[in-house]
Formats: structure tokens, sequence, C-alpha cells
């Protein structure tokens, strides 16, 4: 013992006499890399797109004007906020209920799968693996399925609905701006589940038998002992899982994408998918501005749910 | 069950002593078992037996009015016409590999020592470092199309695929650091100095003590980066313009045309590209979750 613990003692002295400043140095060889890729891939393409919305730009990408515009591409005439025929207010709220519904009801559903799935039983490893088919499928596919299936024509999903009664007649979901909105809504939660509930079924690994069979004895039924033993636990977990998916559906493309049929600024579009009709139609200049003002946006909703949340609390 | 003895029996639970017996590890109940399957097979299943169906179906099925629930006949040679149509899924299922295969390598080249070290070592700038990180974890590159689009629009040819696989690795590159130093900090600092003392530098420290014991935690990034890279799409779109380069995300929708819309054959890559996934997944999804807790020093 004695032995072994010189070396130590000796390590002990050099670093007492060597400065703080040395300590960072020493610790950059590890972080270099990282550092490097996000100043290269994150923070210069964030300039290069601040920068872009302060200069005026046609449609086609190239530059109309030597001299930053101000603000014009924010709030100008024809800006993001500001142009004409752009339901600017309604989208603002779809944008919240998009990033509101779809979070909460993902975790809510989670939390009642991944518990089902952490149950012993035969078979359930490969139920776990129909859970992630979502995932797998990779988000653009199963969205482009449910389109297919909701054409009014040609689409099963329309047929089935019919023949078993729930709809007299099939609807045109994926033309009008709304009832396509609410489809979206729907596939953004179940393209979201698969990561959510194993993030929750990890976590409720951590969950220790021994506590809920001491509260099973205590006489704590199973909705009690869910109540104030497991969820307290899981808590950390579904912090993570809730602000990635907070990022994730925010930032979500491609399903509205795929499933908004109607062309041009209808009332069915998120900030996110505006910023993309904007960047084919008015050019880099309004659509970079919108970017800034999403990712701002994106930020808002974060530090909102950090406040009322507060995930980072220890658990008492 | 031992504990029984120290709890006050009341009236009330003499009745449930068999479940006090059984325990919370009783087996769950069997109807109620195969009904929570049978519901997530279905609500899972559902749209991906659309998928198959139609993946079956003639050209002129697909757009039948009214749409008929089976195809006449199941053709199957779909699976092999597939190959050689148009689109040709075969480079866009190669294009998806590289470059989710590429990202996920870039990511644990560059995340696994980041992480250790800042699990391991306190040094002034590490809440710096952290912070920058979660703030990248916020900008995704849908955000930052724009900016994206201006830094890497002459990456043309195969180069393309290194901007994406640049671009994927460093925007999961948060989400791995940060995973990947939880789990390094569940590991006890002393088998770390124990090694230390026996003479291993701080890197084969990490690969030969360190490294196997966060095994679960790695395969959790692995399968995080590659899935989310598989499912790139606004980066895809807006950078890759020479068609046959394009991943699978972007290439599919060209199976819809203007005039001739392939849907058969668009469910057929889809399903043929989700069997690698799936197979991936089986493999590692019990230490996913089994040895997440289980895999540190008791």
């Amino acid at each position: 013992m004695s032995l072994t613990a010189t070396p130590q003692m000796v390590n002990q002295a050099k670093k007492r006499k060597t400065s703080a400043w040395g300590d960072s140095l020493r610790a950059l060889p590890w972080l270099l890399p990282t550092l490097v890729l996000i100043a290269a891939v994150v923070l210069y393409p964030a300039y290069l797109m601040i920068r872009t919305s302060f200069f005026k730009y046609n449609a086609m990408g190239i530059q109309r004007s030597p001299d930053p515009v101000g603000l014009e591409n924010y709030i100008g005439r024809g800006g993001a906020l500001t142009f004409p025929g752009v339901p600017i207010e309604r989208i603002l709220i779809n944008t919240v209920v998009w990033v509101v519904v779809v979070v909460f009801v993902t975790l809510l559903i989670s939390l009642l799968i991944a518990q089902f799935l952490n149950k012993p039983f035969r078979g359930r490893k490969l139920l776990r693996l129909f859970v992630i088919l979502p995932w797998a499928c990779s988000v653009v596919m199963t969205t482009t399925v449910f389109r297919y299936g909701l054409q009014q024509e040609t689409g099963l999903f329309n047929r089935f609905l019919v023949d078993v009664g729930i709809l007299d007649r099939a609807v045109a979901w994926t033309k009008d701006p709304t009832a396509a909105f609410w489809i979206a809504v729907f596939v953004a939660v179940y393209v979201s589940l698969p990561f959510t509930t194993y993030t929750i079924l990890a976590g409720l690994q951590s969950v220790s038998k021994d506590v809920l069979e001491a509260a099973h004895v205590d006489g704590a039924n199973a909705v009690q002992r869910y109540w104030s033993i497991v969820l307290p636990l899981l808590r950390p977990s579904i912090a993570v899982a809730a602000l990635i998916n907070i990022i994730n559906v925010f930032n979500s493309l491609p399903i509205l994408r795929i499933l908004q049929e109607t062309p041009g600024y209808h009332t069915g579009h998120i900030t996110t998918t505006l910023m993309y009709e904007y960047q084919t139609a008015l050019g880099p200049g309004v659509s970079s501005a919108l970017s800034v003002l999403n990712f701002l946006f994106c930020l808002v909703i974060i530090a909102i749910y950090l406040a009322i949340v507060q995930p980072t609390k220890e658990v008492a | 069950m031992a504990t029984k003895r120290t709890t006050p029996i009341r009236a009330q639970d003499i009745p449930h002593e068999h479940t006090i017996k059984g325990g919370i590890d009783k087996k769950p109940n069997l109807i109620g078992v195969v009904l929570g399957a049978f519901a997530l097979v279905v609500f899972f299943g559902f749209p991906y037996v659309l998928m198959f169906v139609t993946s079956l179906k003639t050209r002129l099925e697909v757009t039948d009015i009214p749409p008929a629930y089976f195809p006449s006949s199941p053709r199957w040679s779909n699976y092999l016409d597939v190959w050689s149509s148009e689109v040709n899924p075969a480079s866009a299922l190669l294009s998806s590999f590289v470059i989710a295969g590429g990202a996920t390598l870039l990511v644990l080249l560059i995340a696994t020592p980041a992480a250790y070290y800042i699990a391991r070592f306190r040094f002034p700038g590490r809440l710096v470092f952290l912070l920058l990180v979660l703030c990248t974890q916020m900008l995704q590159p849908t955000v930052l199309a724009v900016g994206l689009f201006q830094e890497f629009k002459g990456w043309q040819g195969t180069s393309v695929w290194l901007a994406l696989i640049l671009i994927n690795g460093t925007f999961n590159l948060s989400f791995a650091i940060w995973m990947m130093q939880a789990f390094f900090a569940s590991v006890p600092k002393e088998i770390d100095e124990a090694a230390q003392i026996d003479g291993l530098g701080k890197l084969q420290t990490m690969f030969r003590i360190s490294l196997p014991l966060v095994w679960p935690g790695i395969v959790t990034a692995i399968i995080f980066v590659f899935v989310n890279s598989w499912n790139e799409y606004a980066a895809a779109l807006i950078l890759v313009r020479d068609s046959s380069l394009q991943p699978l995300t972007v290439a599919m929708p060209r199976f819809l045309g203007l005039y001739v819309q392939d849907w058969q054959y668009l469910f057929t890559t889809a399903l043929v590209a989700v069997v690698p996934v799936i197979v991936l997944f089986g493999f590692i999804e019990k230490r996913l979750i089994g040895g997440l807790t289980a895999g540190a020093v008791k």
C-alpha cells in the first residue's frame, strides 16, 4: 500500500505546481477535434447565415445590393415576418401547438409503452423491435406511406375508415392545410415514440426492485408506487427525452413538407416549413432572416421548458 | 419473504398475502400481456403492412380507384425489378450507408476522448466547453440550411458525401458527448487511478480500462448517430445535386414523378432498407437496455 501511494503523492505534488492554464492546455488535445468541428460546421455557417440575413438577394440567390439593408429582410416590405399573404400569426401559433402537443403526447404514450415493455414476459424482445420500426424505417418513408394511405381516392387508410364505418366518405386529408396539420401531428408523435420509449425504458432499469418491493410490502398499491417512486426516479430520463424531442420536433421539416399538399403560404405551416417556402420563393436573404428568428424562437421555447420543468433539479 | 415479519399485519393485508408472497415480480397477467402486445403490434405495424401490400402491386394497381386491399396476385418480381428502375435505389442505399456509417465513425473517434476527459478531469474552461456543446444540440441542419449551403455548395462529386458526414457527425456530436460523459462518470475514478499507477497512460487507460466498462453507452451513441444520419433530410436535400449520389431520404421521392408514380418501387426500397437497421438493432438491443446500468462496477 505504501509502495503504491508514493507515486500518487508525487503526482499530486506535481499537480499543485502547474498552473490552471496548464490544466486547460493539457485538456486541449482531447477536446480540439470537437472544437474544430463545431467551429467549422456549426459556428461558421451560423455566421454566414446571420450575415446573409442582412443583405438583399433575389430568389435565385444572387446578391442584389453591396450594402447591408438593416432589418429589411426581417420586418421590411416583404420581410420574413411581414410578407404579404403570409398568415404569420397563425403560423406562430401552429408552431407552439406543434411542439407542445407532439412532445407532450409522445411522452405520455412512451411512459405507457415503456412500462409495459419493462414487464418480464416472453417475446418482449421481438415486441421492442416492433416499436423501433418508425425510427428504423426513416421519418421520410413513414410519412410517405401515411400520405399514400390517406389519399382521397386511392388511399387504403381512407377506404378502411369508410369500410368500418368511422367515416361516411373518403376525405382528402392532405389537401386541406388544417387536416394535414393534425395528421402531421399524429405522424410526428408516431416517429418520436421509439427514441422516447427507449430512453424511458433505459431509465426504468435504474429503478431499484428493492425499493418497489419495500413499498409494496408497506401497502403502496401499483398507482402509488408508480406515482411516488418510479416517476421521480424517471425524471432525468424524461427530461432528456423531452429536451431532445422539443429540439427535433421544432426543427422537423419532412413530416409537414410531405403531408401538406397545398402549395404556397397556407395556414398549415410552422416556421420551419415556412423557411423552406421562403427559400425557394424569395431567396436566401428573407429565408435566413426567418432562420435566425426561428432559432431564437426555439431558444425561447426551451427556456420556458427549463423554467417550468427544472429538469436539473435534484430528485429529493 | 423475509421482510414480511417486519411489517405490522393489518386486517386488510391478509387477503393480499398471496400477492405479497409473489412480490412485485409476480408473472404479469397473461391476458393483459397478450392484449397489450396485440395493440402494440397493430399500432406500430399498420403503416408497414400497407407498405408491404403496396410493394406487391403492379403500377396500375397502386393507383386503382377504389384501392384494393390486396394485389390480384402478389408481384414478387417488384423486389428484383426495382434495382434496374430509373431511380437506382442501390446507389441511394450505398450513399446512405456511406454517410451514416462515416458520421457514426467520426462521432466515435471524436466524442469518446472528449467525453472521457470532461468526465474525468476538472480544468478551467470545462463549463464553457459543455455549454458550447449544448448550444450545438439546439442548432440543427434545418435551421442552418442557408449557411451550410453557402459553406458546402462547392463540394460536389463524392466530396458531397464528406460534407454530409461532417454535418451529420457534428450535429450528433453533442448528444454523444453528453451521454458518454455520463457513462464515463459512472465508472469509479479509483479504477482509472489504479491503472495509471500500474503505468498506463491516459489514452491507454481510456481504451483498455474505461471503454469496456462503458460499452452500453457507446452502443447507445452508435445507434443514435447512425439512425439520425440515416434519417437526415434537410442537409441532403439542399446539398446533393447529383442524383446518383443522393441518400435514400432524398432519392426516394423521385419514384413519384410527374407522370409515373411508382409507389410500389418506393415501398419495395423502403422495406429493403429497413432490414439492415432492424438487424443492427436486434444485435445490440439487449446490451442497450439490459446493460445500461448493469455494466458499471458494483
